[in-house]
């Protein structure tokens, strides 16, 4: 029989071990989800990522040698995200219906989203570069870096920033708009692609599919309106 | 299927030309989903072509944002150290983003009239 530790350093260089580690995760994340009767705090990224996360601990592999295996999971985000034009399309004549109400939810839901995080990092004596790394938040991930390398960010920082974000606004949509008794699909859509991006969009097509058309396009329409906003405020307040 | 996903990522690859080319503020894939979309409006029976395939992605679309969620644990360190200032800015203006942008969306649609019975949330609904 051969030495485990040869077999292990032979797997440790291919993409086979992490690519099947992130889709077996994700798989346990989502049966779990299932499990827990779909509750968003069940959220299946989070579970992945926290099981991953102990994985590379436990064997301690970095992210870089992780990321090499991954990166064919990570690269259907674009492709995903090409379909959001599905059911946009399937959900036209409702969105042409709703223009007024999605630019009142994009401007106040947008400018909410980077004033209020920023003025409260602030509070917390937060500045700088970490600053300029939090305004972007909300937005789409590669849109997201983009904007932070223009005003002074770290990219690397912001892309951990948006996760996490996104991460929380799937879990405290459901119960936070239930709260406040909103119970139009297309508002609670929308406003989580505004303000939690594509996690928020992937957690509304789990709810309800014109939540999640108008999810997509509350995170497309996001994406351009900080990149605009964004500059300013931090100019303002950093 | 395969034909289908070779169109997406057509769809795809002239939306990232375009972004560069024109120096777009919007990524490749963004610009590939509103080509798509018009391509739809123009010919439907594209969208009938590609909503198997569209809906097998978009179910998991959790599963795609996993690599780049374990990246978190590369910046524990700088998060660790801003911790409490970093989590209460992203959870109080995440909460804040999306009642204000859900609220506001609601007001304006009672207002112009445009409420949509048929998509509201029934009670017994999650």
């Amino acid at each position: 029989m051969t030495d485990p530790a040869l077999i292990w350093s032979y797997l440790a260089q291919g993409p086979l071990l992490w690519l099947t580690a992130t889709l077996v995760a994700y798989v346990v994340g989502d049966a779990l989800f299932r499990a827990a009767r779909r509750q968003s705090w069940a959220n299946p990224v989070l579970i992945a990522v926290i099981l991953l996360a102990i994985l590379l601990g436990a064997t301690g592999t970095d992210y870089t040698t992780y990321f090499e295996g991954a990166q064919f999971v990570h690269f259907m985000l674009g492709p995903a995200t090409v379909c959001l034009a599905l059911p946009l399309y399937d959900n036209l004549p409702r969105v042409r219906r709703a223009l007024w109400p999605m630019l009142a939810g994009l401007f106040v839901g947008s400018g909410v989203a980077v004033v209020s995080a920023l003025v409260i990092a602030r509070a917390f004596g937060i500045s700088g570069p970490v600053l300029a790394s939090l305004a972007p938040k909300s937005t789409t991930a590669p849109v997201a870096i983009g904007i932070a390398e223009r005003i002074g960010g770290q990219p690397t920082l912001t892309a951990a920033l948006v996760l996490l974000t996104g991460i929380f606004g799937a879990i405290v949509v459901t119960p936070l708009l239930n709260a406040l008794r909103v119970r139009d699909w297309r508002a609670r859509g929308f406003a989580v692609g505004v303000a939690a991006h594509g996690i928020g969009t992937a957690r509304a097509f789990q709810v309800n599919q014109t939540a999640g058309a108008f999810s997509g396009i509350g995170m497309g329409m996001n994406a351009v309106l900080t990149a605009v906003i964004a500059p300013i405020v931090v100019g303002w307040l950093g | 299927m395969i034909s289908a996903l070779s169109l997406i990522l057509a769809f795809q690859l002239v939306g990232e030309i375009l972004s560069r080319a024109l120096d777009l503020p919007l990524p490749g894939p963004v610009v590939g989903l509103c080509l798509l979309v018009a391509a739809c409006v123009l010919r439907p029976a594209l969208a009938n072509r590609l909503r198997p395939t569209a809906q097998g992605l978009l179910s998991h679309l959790s599963l795609f944002f996993v690599p780049a969620g374990v990246g978190v644990v590369a910046h524990w360190p700088v998060l660790r150290d801003k911790g409490i200032g970093l989590a209460l800015a992203i959870m109080g203006s995440t909460v804040l983003a999306i009642a204000a942008g859900a609220l506001a969306f609601q007001a304006v649609a009672r207002w112009t009239g445009t409420v949509d019975p048929s998509a509201l949330k029934g009670r017994g609904d999650d």
